[in-house]
């Protein structure tokens, strides 16, 4: 399922005095099958143009393309765009309403029309995806601790079946065993194939060690796009536009502009770590002086 | 879609009508009402028109806003219009010579509905679009005071009037977040049936109030948090003043008010 974004525009509260651009000539092209996050701090227009992905929002101006079709159609081929592309919104525990996990997760796969056995079967798999208990089924969803609701709802995207399934701050408001579930799991529901993922944050910690490619956005724009190396090799510009390089990136970044001779492509403490002992055994060694 | 409800929104410019009193505005909003009801002739009509037109120009506020408000009515305004019209008796009004049901009672009747209707809205909105709701409640708080003295509880209003003026535009983007998820999910809300639809709005209904009660039970920790235990002693951030603009303005709408009088009892 290839994504294609052609010059795309889109301007809040048009003609009004709260008028403002939110997405500035957007030319993206996602291929089959990557993990893409999209990173930028708030207001950066990074939930707008995911909005756009499965049509919900229009562009004012330019194209989006899902697989040769455009986001603007109407109807049947709208309805099918949207269960090709699964949204998980922000705080997605909002949108909870049925008396049991069990219904609301089927209430995607009931609105694709699809017969009651394929319904049971999608459930049970997106449940066990996302990692909640059978007999969590059964409960009433408002219930649930506040991980466990999100859990349900981005099970309900899941049991679409979409190809492409975006993710806006799934990890937004938990804490960080909580944060740190959701973010494996979405990483194995990746590592199970047959899907594109596209996880928006601005966290850079959260998503870095995950994708495999990053857009970056900055006030409207695309400001970065490439590998995780390719944009992290930009640390300084990034922190400029108030993104933080994972801290550790930080530390390297400076030890390295104080001279010591180590790679500069590090994003984990464990890298780190690695990378610093091998140095230190190098100049022990050699008594290389780097 | 829900964003172009403009009904009751502020529109936060700079013009002399922005500046003025609120209780000045709504004191001639008031009296405003009363005269488009009072008006018969056409002359006092035009008065008001003329008054309505004034009013917009000074407000600074796009014309176009103004019609936007008016949409939303648009059928009620044809609706009564074309009740009024084939409803009325009287003498019958033949349209290229054909007699269709028409009275020239009904077509007058239906005029002065039609106009009363638009002077009515364009007015409120005139109020809403140069008036900030915090400035609103304000002022009918004040003006509700001397009721206070024989136990009307009128800071509580004027605040239950505020928080729920100030939660609309929340709700509404809460709403239209909710829309989206569920369209994301496959939900359609405008197919079907009249039953299928009205059972599509459960999934929409139902987190809507969900997320009410839980703002509703935050807003009220927070402001019990910063001490708040109702009106007594309360100061304000802006103190609102009657100024000789509102002076001006409400000698201007005095003489037009005057006109209509005029032009309706004594003429």
């Amino acid at each position: 399922m290839a994504i294609k974004i052609e010059n795309l525009d889109y301007v809040y509260m048009q003609g009004s005095p709260f008028e403002k651009k939110a997405l500035d000539n957007i030319n993206i092209e996602i291929k089959d099958g990557e993990f893409v996050g999209l990173i930028g701090h708030t207001g950066s227009g990074k939930s707008t143009l995911v909005q756009h992905l499965n049509g919900l929002l229009k562009p004012h101006s330019g194209h989006v393309f899902i697989n040769e079709h455009e986001t603007t159609e109407k109807g049947e081929k709208l309805k099918k765009l949207r269960c090709d592309v699964g949204l998980v919104f922000q705080y997605p525990e909002h949108q909870l309403f049925e008396e049991t996990v069990y219904k609301d997760i089927a209430y995607g796969p009931t609105n694709l029309g699809l017969p009651k056995e394929e319904i049971d079967i999608r459930v049970r798999d997106a449940a066990r995806c996302v990692g909640l208990p059978p007999e969590v089924l059964d409960k009433s969803p408002f219930d649930l601790s506040g991980g466990q609701k999100r859990r349900v709802a981005i099970a309900g995207v899941i049991a679409m079946k979409p190809s492409v399934l975006v993710l806006d701050e799934p990890t937004a408001g938990l804490d960080p065993a909580g944060r740190e579930e959701i973010l494996s799991q979405i990483k194995s529901i990746y590592d199970e194939g047959n899907m594109t993922v596209i996880l928006v944050s601005h966290s850079m910690e959260d998503v870095a060690r995950l994708v495999n490619r990053l857009i970056v956005m900055n006030e409207g724009k695309v400001f970065a796009d490439g590998t995780v190396d390719e944009v992290f090799s930009r640390g300084r510009e990034l922190r400029n536009i108030g993104l933080n390089v994972p801290q550790v990136n930080v530390l390297i970044d400076e030890l390295v502009a104080r001279g010591l001779n180590i790679n500069p492509n590090i994003y984990t403490v464990e890298n780190a770590k690695n990378e610093l002992i091998e140095y230190f055994k190098r100049i022990k060694e050699g008594g290389e002086n780097a | 879609m829900l964003k172009d409800i403009t009904l009751g929104q502020y529109f936060p410019i700079d013009s002399f009508l922005h500046r003025l009193d609120p209780r000045t505005k709504i004191l001639i909003f008031i009296l405003d009402i009363v005269a488009i009801f009072m008006a018969q002739t056409v002359e006092s009509y035009v008065v008001l028109i003329l008054f309505t037109f004034l009013v917009m120009l000074i407000s600074k506020v796009p014309v176009k806003m103004y019609f936007k408000g008016l949409k939303p009515i648009l059928y009620i305004i044809v609706f009564t219009a074309l009740l009024n019209l084939f409803l009325t008796q009287g003498e019958d009004l033949p349209i290229f010579g054909y007699s269709v049901g028409i009275t020239v009672e009904g077509a007058i009747v239906a005029a002065k509905m039609a106009t009363r209707l638009v002077l009515l809205i364009i007015g409120s909105s005139a109020l809403t679009y140069t008036t900030s709701p915090m400035a609103l409640t304000d002022g009918i708080e004040k003006l509700l005071k001397p009721l206070s003295k024989i136990g009307f509880p009128t800071h509580e209003l004027a605040m239950m009037m505020s928080i729920a003026i100030k939660f609309i535009p929340t709700l509404i983007e809460e709403t239209d977040k909710i829309i989206k998820a569920q369209q994301a999910r496959g939900a359609s809300f405008d197919t079907g049936s009249i039953f299928k639809r009205a059972k599509a709005l459960i999934p929409m209904l139902v987190p809507l109030f969900i997320s009410a009660f839980r703002r509703a039970d935050e807003l009220a920790i927070a402001m019990e948090s910063r001490c708040y235990t109702g009106g007594d002693g309360r100061t304000r951030l802006k103190e609102i003043k009657f100024t000789h603009k509102d002076l001006a303005a409400t000698i201007c709408f005095l003489m037009f008010f005057a006109c209509v009088i005029f032009l309706d009892f004594i003429f």
